[in-house]
């Protein structure tokens, strides 16, 4: 008999947003993956939103990059480790040998764990002197990154999730919390049931679902964040709000920044309802409101100010995040309880990334390239042959230089830059261009991946093994619970091989836990040591340990200087990273987002997530659970807005902007002012037709961080005319070359499609059977076709079981998929089911007539009988007076008659 | 001696379905008016003509088709000359004479004298074995061939040729039906359901021969083999021509009445003789003739008004639906299932559920509907139809029926 493996439960982090919340895999018997928030993980305590949860639905192998692939012309051939390594490493050596270091570039990701960073920036910026290592962070959070390194010295967030508990004040700015962090959110949500007295101002042009959540809902105009937080300062000083005290210990540069946030306008004779009017005009608010906010924060000591995309996406991002935290400064409000600036990551491990080094402009464990001493001391730690001294190419400019020619050779991790970066088609046009593209990944078709000469197969989450750091510092393991899938390995070990074969030392770690060791000791190396600054990030306590250590590691926010530290919050002696202790003040003039709209681009658009999906969905479009809430990509605008660009909610909008256009279903979400649209970022090539919202996003970056302005591109938006509209359900993926416009959703067995279409067809059944791949003239077949209307629906069976349905229509009057997708569940269509298939919806049963016995009439035995007992009916001509039965061609008279009989005796 | 009856003579040329539902209407409205005379040139009672199929395929009984027996015409005063045909009407004189020498004046005059199969006039039409599907005679004969098996040939693949062969086939006869259009039923179907009806009707065995002309019947004293326009034979010990009807007009034009196509009536079914009215398949309305029953019960019921003298009544011709009469075979059609100009279709195909649907829209009316396999909604659609229903808010369920589309509407 053989013995079943017990199901072994591992506590892992979960791969999505920069929460960081922990969860509980379990892998049962029949290989079922069973996921629960983890509840002794301090950043979730056992909760876990819907993306989390759904986790055991994106796990599958299906669509997985699970061998290395080299391309050969047009398309792609499976090829072993060794024939795909030498080719990367081949082509990374020839190309620094014949035009240096900095033409070549690694292109990398918040989804990377810290091992896997610290080893490819180890690689980059060690070994191949460039600092040509960026970061899809630096779409997300480098404009905080900026501004901590501006304000204390070093990129460190002083608080953590617990202040959220505590403050009395929450204040969200450019952040939808509710759905892109929903587990920290409900943590906002039960403080304020439990303590009803505590304030929530969201500060957003939207609505959003955060706002529900709100007290005050301040829908500031796009772009004019540090209007309002400069107005608060220049506020809190006229009103003796200022913790002066403070200010004179612990901070540097206040008249400066006050005289920037325009103090004197509120200091003049009467200037502060002028100034305040200016205010709200500026930010395009009620001025009451603005007051009530600027009033609240005033008065209420814990104030916890949390920002996210909002914030960090912008021409200004920088100055932005220095202007929330000048108003926490000003006040002392920082490094205690229930107080401070707090920056959301996006990511899972931006902060990771972040300490190792990830940016193109850091060296590592938040030590600075262009700091001669810190360049040493990291080359002296790495023994390493040739340091990069300058500063990298960011993002933007780093697929500018690829499209240029200077970069020949870009090796992408983790990440689909064909979708999420800015002027998403200048990334289409750089990545044709390059000589040699490399791309790990773990799924096979991804726009980039299109692109890519060679394809090296990473492992996914519950595969992998290592660390992330989440929003609060807080290390925590991602560890595998599955088996390797083909012969995908981890990303660490994949740099490691090419960094071997171009001939470097220093990269023979056989377990990550002997990289996390060394990150550990870098932190520490030299911390302090001399001249040096003393570095905040420090987690030298973490170092020597040993495998079973590391495997054990709980949860711990950094620093951890000496084994058992752990730090909740920074800065509460007021001692910050500068070497004179003292926080700065950064002058921030607020000025316009770079791109106006006009005349020809009337609109701003705004691009964010939806709850459930994340990134590009290359995972969570997986999940049928997932797909349900927003299915389609979609542009939100206001009603009156719509009515001026002539389009109409449910049908589709082009929506053009100088640089590129997407298509999208128009709604009217009930969020958006008048001048606004918004559209979700998640869909790519792979799953829409025109949908991918980078090509519209313009790429203007903050001259700071060179953090892209995705929250503000002039638009214009107009009809997408079509002929018809329609949908797929097939159980086969389909190529669909036919329609102007689709939309790929996953189903539960099926794949749906969302069509829309240009050209009239003059035999829709043809096209249909094309489409849907129906070769076979006597295939199970059914049809509808109103060809007048428009209309035409047709279902394909094998064995009695739904293959694939298809439904068009000119009009808007498509049926819902819901009770279609339902039958997909079904090994065998009922006949009920059959005959209403194409009707789109459950068929009604009305009261069972029985049998029929008057053919002409329709009518049945069960209603003759009623008639007959009911109306003492005694002759035939009697139920035909009455039901008609027997009216017209007389051949069921017989049968009536035997049922008069019937009652007859049964009245007897 | 009897008393010598006063009331007017009404004289009912025809013992057969229209005519005696025009005397049950009567009899309704004014029991007692007429002295009542019939003349059928059948030896029965009134039966259901259209039922004659089951009776064929074995599935009733001709008791069970009986519509009127001698003792319904007694109980009702009526005098009945069953076998005794009418052959000449004296409209100067006002007298119908049978072919027994018997005379009878009369007040009023019905004509009712229905329509004989269309014997096609190939060499060998006459031959014994070459029969119509009329009547129980018809049947008598069908069943005596029958018994003794072989060849059956049914010329005209329409409502009554089908149901013929199909009655014939399950007597035990090899049947073939030979039909001179590429489709079957081609008054009552399009190509589509046509093509559903003849797999199915091939499949329980029957032998559809379509575009065939027949050229002759051929046989030595009896029928025995059908030869075709292309030359091949096919045999045949029995042949029923089922190839339309033509009307029984002789005797109205004889007697000088207009006759057309049939006998010309007006919107009263009075002849241009303003004493004589005529009734079902021997009558022309406005260019119809009529071989369904629905039409027939209403114009029996026009004329009985006007026979009793409320006149209030004009017959207006309606779409009409028909079935047809074979078991296993589900198939409905109503209203004009041709349309023309401007008309639209709505299709519903299923043929490995043997389902078709055609309905033809004209506006936002219904205007004609073919159902094969799933008939259930037929009445529906012919109420849709007769009504002129609006039904431009359930188009997209209409051909789902009538549950679904009372939600949508």
């Amino acid at each position: 008999m053989k013995l079943s493996a017990i199901p072994t439960t591992v506590r892992t982090t979960c791969p999505y947003c920069g929460v960081g919340c922990g969860v509980r895999a379990q892998v049962g018997q029949d290989g079922a993956l069973a996921i629960a928030g983890d509840e002794a993980h301090p950043a979730s305590q056992g909760r876990l939103c819907v993306k989390g949860s759904a986790l055991g639905e994106t796990v599958g192998l299906e669509g997985r990059l699970l061998s290395p692939m080299l391309r050969a012309g047009e398309g792609l051939h499976e090829a072993s480790w060794a024939e795909a390594l030498d080719k990367v490493a081949g082509g990374f050596r020839k190309i620094i040998a014949e035009h240096g270091p900095d033409a070549v570039a690694l292109y990398v990701s918040g989804q990377l764990l810290t091992e896997d960073y610290y080893v490819a920036n180890k690689f980059m910026k060690g070994y191949v002197g460039s600092a040509n290592i960026d970061t899809n962070s630096r779409l997300c959070m480098s404009a905080a990154v900026a501004g901590h390194k501006r304000a204390f010295g070093e990129d460190l967030v002083p608080g953590c999730y617990e202040d959220f508990e505590l403050a009395d004040l929450v204040v969200l700015v450019g952040s939808n919390a509710a759905w892109c962090h929903p587990t920290l959110y409900q943590r906002i949500v039960r403080a304020k049931e439990a303590r009803p007295g505590m304030r929530v101002v969201v500060i957003d042009p939207r609505r959003t679902a955060t706002c529900d959540l709100a007290d005050l809902h301040l829908p500031l105009k796009p772009g004019s964040d540090v209007w309002l937080f400069n107005g608060l300062l220049g506020y809190l000083a006229t009103q003796g709000a200022l913790d002066s005290a403070y200010v004179q210990a612990h901070t540097v540069g206040l008249g400066e920044a006050l005289d920037a946030a325009g103090e004197a306008a509120f200091l003049a004779p009467g200037g502060r309802e002028a100034a305040l009017l200016d205010v709200a005009r500026a930010c395009r608010l009620d001025p009451q409101q603005l007051l009530a906010f600027y009033e609240l924060f005033a008065n209420t000591e814990k104030t916890l100010t949390a920002f996210t995309m909002g914030v960090n996406q912008s021409s200004s991002g920088a100055d932005k995040v220095n202007a929330i935290i000048n108003c926490h400064l000003a006040t002392g409000r920082i490094g205690r309880p229930g107080m401070g600036p707090f920056s959301l990551t996006g990511q899972p491990n931006a902060m990771g990334g972040r300490e190792v080094g990830g940016l193109a402009n850091m060296l590592a464990a938040h030590m600075e390239l262009d700091d001669p001493s810190q360049r040493a001391a990291v080359q002296a730690f790495w023994d390493a042959p040739r340091m990069a001294d300058k500063p990298g190419l960011k993002a933007v400019e780093l697929f500018r230089a690829i499209e240029e020619g200077k970069v020949k050779a870009v090796w992408i991790m983790a990440t689909n830059p064909l979708v999420s970066l800015p002027d998403a088609d200048q990334a289409r046009r750089a990545l044709e261009k390059c000589e040699l593209v490399v791309a790990s990944d773990i799924v096979l078709g991804t726009d980039t991946n299109q692109l890519a000469h060679v394809l090296l197969p990473a492992l996914g989450w519950g595969e992998k093994d290592g660390t992330v750091t989440n929003s609060e510092r807080c290390i925590s393991r991602q560890r595998a619970f599955l088996s390797k899938p083909g012969q995908a390995r981890p990303d660490w070990e994949i740099v490691c091989e090419v960094a071997r074969r171009m001939g470097f030392s220093g990269f023979d770690f056989t377990a990550p836990q002997q990289i996390f060791d060394e990150h550990a000791r870098l932190s520490n190396w030299q911390n302090g040591a001399g001249s040096q600054r003393r570095r905040v990030f420090d987690i030298g306590g973490l170092a020597g340990l040993g495998r079973a250590e590391y495997d054990a590691l709980e949860p711990v926010q950094w620093p951890v200087r000496r084994q058992g530290e752990d730090t909740q919050r920074l800065f509460g002696d007021g001692r910050f990273a500068y070497p004179d202790g003292k926080a700065r003040f950064v002058a921030t003039r607020a000025r316009l987002p770079a791109h106006l709209p006009d005349a020809e681009f009337p609109l701003v658009l705004n691009t964010g997530r939806v709850r459930d999906q994340w990134h590009t969905m290359t995972r969570t479009g997986r999940s049928v659970k997932l797909a349900e809430h927003v299915p389609e990509p979609f542009v939100d605008l206001h009603p009156q807005d719509a009515l001026l660009c002539g389009v109409k909610a449910g049908e589709l909008a082009r929506v053009t902007s100088n640089w590129g256009t997407v298509v999208a279903r128009v709604r009217h979400g009930g969020g958006i002012a008048r001048g606004s649209v918004f559209m979700p970022i998640h869909w790519s090539g792979q799953t829409a037709s025109d949908a991918r919202v980078g090509a519209v996003v313009n790429p203007a970056v903050d001259p700071v961080s060179g953090e892209p302005e995705f929250k503000h591109t002039p638009v214009r938006v107009e009809p997408f005319g079509v002929h018809w509209y329609g949908f797929i359900l097939s159980r086969a993926a389909l190529p669909l070359r036919e329609a102007a416009n689709w939309t790929r959703i996953q189903g539960a067995g099926f794949v749906r499609y969302e069509l829309a279409g240009r050209k009239p067809f003059a035999d829709a059944a043809h096209w249909a059977r094309k489409l849907l791949q129906v070769e076979d003239d006597d295939a199970d077949w059914i049809e509808l076709e109103d060809r007048n209307g428009g209309v035409y629906r047709a279902a394909h069976l094998v064995d009695g079981r739904i293959e694939a349905c298809l439904f068009v229509s000119q009009r808007q009057d498509l049926p819902a998929r819901a009770w279609l997708a339902q039958m997909f569940c079904k090994e065998s269509l009922s006949p009920q089911d059959r005959s209403g298939l194409l009707s789109g919806r459950a068929r009604e049963q009305g009261v069972d007539p029985g049998p029929t016995v008057c053919s002409c009439f329709g009518v049945g035995r069960d209603t003759i009988r009623i008639a007959i007992e009911q109306h003492g009916l005694k002759d035939a001509a009697a139920v035909t007076a009455c039901v008609k039965a027997g009216g017209n061609c007389g051949s069921c008279v017989p049968e009536i008659r035997a049922l008069l009989g019937e009652a007859s005796i049964k009245a007897q | 001696m009897q008393a010598i009856d006063r009331r007017p003579s009404l004289v009912v040329i025809g013992n057969g379905m229209a005519g005696m539902r025009t005397v049950e209407e009567l009899l309704k409205l004014a029991p007692d008016m007429y002295r009542i005379t019939v003349f059928g040139a059948e030896p029965h009672g009134n039966y259901n003509r259209i039922l004659l199929s089951p009776v064929l395929a074995g599935e009733k009984s001709v008791a069970d088709i009986m519509l009127h027996t001698r003792e319904w015409y007694a109980a009702n005063g009526i005098t009945l000359h069953a076998g005794d045909p009418v052959v000449r009407i004296d409209r100067k004189r006002r007298i119908v004479h049978a072919a027994s020498g018997l005379a009878v004046p009369y007040d009023r005059l019905l004509v009712a004298t229905g329509s004989k199969p269309f014997i096609v006039p190939v060499p060998g039409h006459d031959l014994p074995g070459v029969i119509g599907f009329r009547d129980l005679h018809d049947v008598d004969a069908m069943l005596t061939a029958a018994r003794s098996g072989g060849h059956a040939v049914v010329i005209g693949g329409g409502l009554l040729g089908l149901e013929a062969a199909n009655g014939l086939l399950r007597q035990g006869m090899a049947v073939t039906v030979v039909h001179v259009t590429a489709s079957l039923m081609n008054q009552q179907l399009d190509a589509a359901a046509a093509e559903l009806l003849r797999a199915s009707l091939e499949r329980r065995g029957l032998r559809i021969l379509l575009s065939r002309q027949t050229a002759a019947i051929e046989g030595d004293g009896r029928v025995q083999a059908l030869r075709f326009a292309d030359g091949e034979t096919i045999p045949a010990d029995l042949v029923v021509m089922a190839a339309g009807v033509r009307p029984n007009v002789a005797l109205a034009k004889e007697a000088g009445l207009h006759v057309e196509r049939a006998i010309v009536v007006d919107d009263t079914l009075q002849t241009y003789d303003p004493r004589v009215y005529a009734v079902g398949e021997c009558v022309q309305h406005r260019r119809a003739t009529f071989g369904l029953v629905a039409p027939i019960w209403d114009q029996a019921r026009v004329c009985a008004a006007h026979l009793a003298g409320s006149g209030h009544r004009r017959y207006v011709q309606q779409a009409t639906a028909t079935r047809l009469k074979v078991t296993g075979v589900d198939l409905y059609s109503a209203g004009d299932i041709v349309g023309g100009e401007g008309s639209e279709d709505l299709v519903l195909r299923d043929r490995r559920g043997g389902v078709y649907k055609r309905l033809v829209l004209s506006g936002r009316r219904l205007t004609g509907a073919v159902l094969y396999g799933d008939v259930a909604d037929g009445p529906w659609y012919f109420g849709l139809i007769q009504n002129r229903t609006d039904i431009s808010a359930i188009r997209n369920q209409l051909l789902f029926g009538q549950a679904q589309s009372v939600l949508a509407a």
